[in-house]
């Protein structure tokens, strides 16, 4: 299996850039250095786990094929509260590690009861703000489009297929945004927020699950695209793709830009606090001119229990 | 040592035939499914994940935990169902076997859970349920060192020969499984039952370790079959 290549001149490399490897396999010999996925034994580079080789100036790192996600600080994830405790929410991050999100992240100093903000089984998108020396990763809600979900489905993908989702510079995720009109939140967490149209829901899904399986392919975004467009549109368009060269370089893609979601949700929320504020106007001005009529024929009593 | 046709038709180095595939089951993390001659064994490998069991978990790594388990149906006599003494043995020989191949530094206070379900056995589960466990492993996504794998020699007839069947186990007067990491050679598990003299132990062991370094390119192509295509 393994192919003999000497590679800039005399270093000995035995494995090409993307090519799947499995643990144990010897990737180089010595004057290479191993980043993640890659270890050093006995002068030998040698591949801890199954996935893509990387290597960039010397640095040989293998991408997982599937993985766990580790919390890091300073992604944005989506959760579930898992329970309610005297002082914080217990949150599942899909991790081996469970998130905690104090309420003081939340409230500030103010007191308030926990489960009338956020009850078990809410689906909220948070932000890591610290991790500890055991891993158990603190939440918050600060920055913008944090906070609960309300409808939508959850898709879950491998934490590792995050960036290829998004695409370069969110390439694919806008892509899918723009033709099935879902919103579509991804955390690094690998779990991914989808709300729309009921069918569109499930295309969307079912493309992110299509994504996931075949993300260690190449001129994936285009396949994409072409399924898009026939499950949208019925048809497939004649005019020709430009054909800039695809780069569908899944090891580039490394570090997803967060994407423009926070605005769609604000404004949502905005739309929603506003229903809110003009419902409860309305209200108080109907319990005011009940009061008023109250007020005016004291005997009508039933009129205020109306 | 003269060729000679044991009582199945293989020669003294000869497996029996071997399928395995990765990948097999939706639910789990990772999972594999192997078949060598007789046997049918199916592996689901979850984790790393929170563990609920305090006290075995690690503060500076992850831990693994086996349990090896046959079915009510996979013997000839109805086997009661339930943990019994033979399979608490093989559930902590596995997983100290595949122990030292794993590396757990980044996921501490965590576990690993490995089920190995013998579907229908005929001699050898032990070894077949490491060299599954840690195709299932690596299914997982669990960085590894190296792929364990498990392969057994014996005594028949006074002749040292590689992976026992059923039969031979019965009637052969000894049985040497072992589990190594092929890349430098190591030896996780290494046991033996019957009666050898020492020439006879070196001659099983390294005919052991030659069946190894055979499965373990199977286990290695297995792998690689599932994400080939594309």
């Amino acid at each position: 299996m393994i192919i003999f290549k000497p590679l800039r001149g005399v270093k000995m490399i035995y494995v090409e850039n993307k090519d799947l490897v499995i643990p144990g396999e010897v990737l180089a010999d010595d004057d290479f250095y191993s980043g993640r996925g890659a270890f050093k034994e006995n002068g030998k580079i040698c591949s801890s786990l199954m996935g893509l080789v990387s290597l960039r100036n010397k640095k040989l790192r293998v991408i997982p094929l599937k993985s766990k996600y580790v919390p890091k600080k300073g992604d944005v994830v989506i959760g579930k509260v898992k329970d309610v405790r005297f002082s914080i929410w217990d949150m599942d991050i899909n991790s081996p590690y469970s998130g905690i999100l104090p309420a003081f992240e939340v409230f500030g100093r103010e007191k308030k009861e926990l489960n009338r903000v956020f009850d078990v089984g809410d689906v909220l998108f948070l932000r890591v703000v610290e991790v500890d020396e055991v891993k158990k990763a603190k939440l918050g809600l600060k920055g913008r489009g944090m906070g609960k979900f309300r409808g939508g489905i959850i898709v879950d993908i491998a934490p590792t297929k995050v960036p290829r989702l998004i695409g370069k510079k969110g390439s694919m995720i806008n892509m899918i945004k723009d033709k099935t009109q879902c919103k579509i939140v991804v955390g690094q967490n690998g779990l991914v927020w989808v709300k729309g149209d009921e069918d569109m829901e499930q295309l969307t899904k079912d493309i992110i699950h299509t994504i996931e399986k075949e993300a260690h392919t190449s001129g994936l975004t285009n396949k994409i695209k072409e399924r898009l467009l026939l499950e949208i549109d019925g048809v497939l368009p004649e005019e020709e793709p430009e054909e800039e060269p695809v780069q569908d370089d899944y090891v580039e893609l490394e570090k997803p830009k967060l994407q423009d979601f926070k605005e769609e949700l604000e404004a949502e929320e905005k739309k929603e606090q506003e229903a809110k504020f003009m419902e409860k106007m309305e209200e108080f001005k109907n319990k005011n001119s009940d009061k008023s009529i109250s007020l005016d024929d004291k005997p009508k009593n039933s009129l205020i229990l109306k | 040592m003269s060729e000679f046709i044991r009582g199945d038709g293989r020669k003294y180095d000869e497996l029996r035939p071997i399928k395995i595939e990765a990948g097999v089951l939706e639910r789990a993390d990772g999972s594999a499914y192997l078949e060598v001659g007789g046997n049918k064994i199916l592996v689901a490998v979850y984790g790393p994940r929170e563990s609920y069991i305090r006290r075995l978990l690690e503060p500076n790594t992850g831990v693994i935990r086996c349990r090896y388990n046959m079915a009510p149906f996979s013997v000839d006599d109805r086997k009661r169902p339930g943990p019994d003494r033979r399979s608490s043995e093989i559930s902590k020989i596995t997983a100290d076997a595949l122990r030292p191949a794993l590396m757990l530094e980044n996921y501490p206070r965590s576990m690993v859970d490995v089920f190995i379900e013998v579907i229908e056995a005929e001699g050898g589960t032990r070894c077949a349920g490491i060299t599954a466990a840690s195709v299932a492993l690596v299914d997982a996504g669990i960085p590894m060192k190296d792929i364990v794998v498990g392969c057994a020699a014996g005594k028949v007839d006074d002749r040292v020969v590689l992976d026992l069947s059923e039969k031979e186990d019965k009637e052969g007067q000894a049985d040497v499984p072992i589990a190594m990491m092929p890349r430098t050679g190591e030896i996780t598990l290494l046991q033996s039952d019957g009666d050898l003299s020492e020439e006879e132990f070196q001659q099983a062991l390294a005919l052991a370790v030659e069946g190894c370094k055979k499965v373990s390119k199977i286990q290695k192509d297995a792998l690689k079959r599932k994400y080939a295509t594309g």
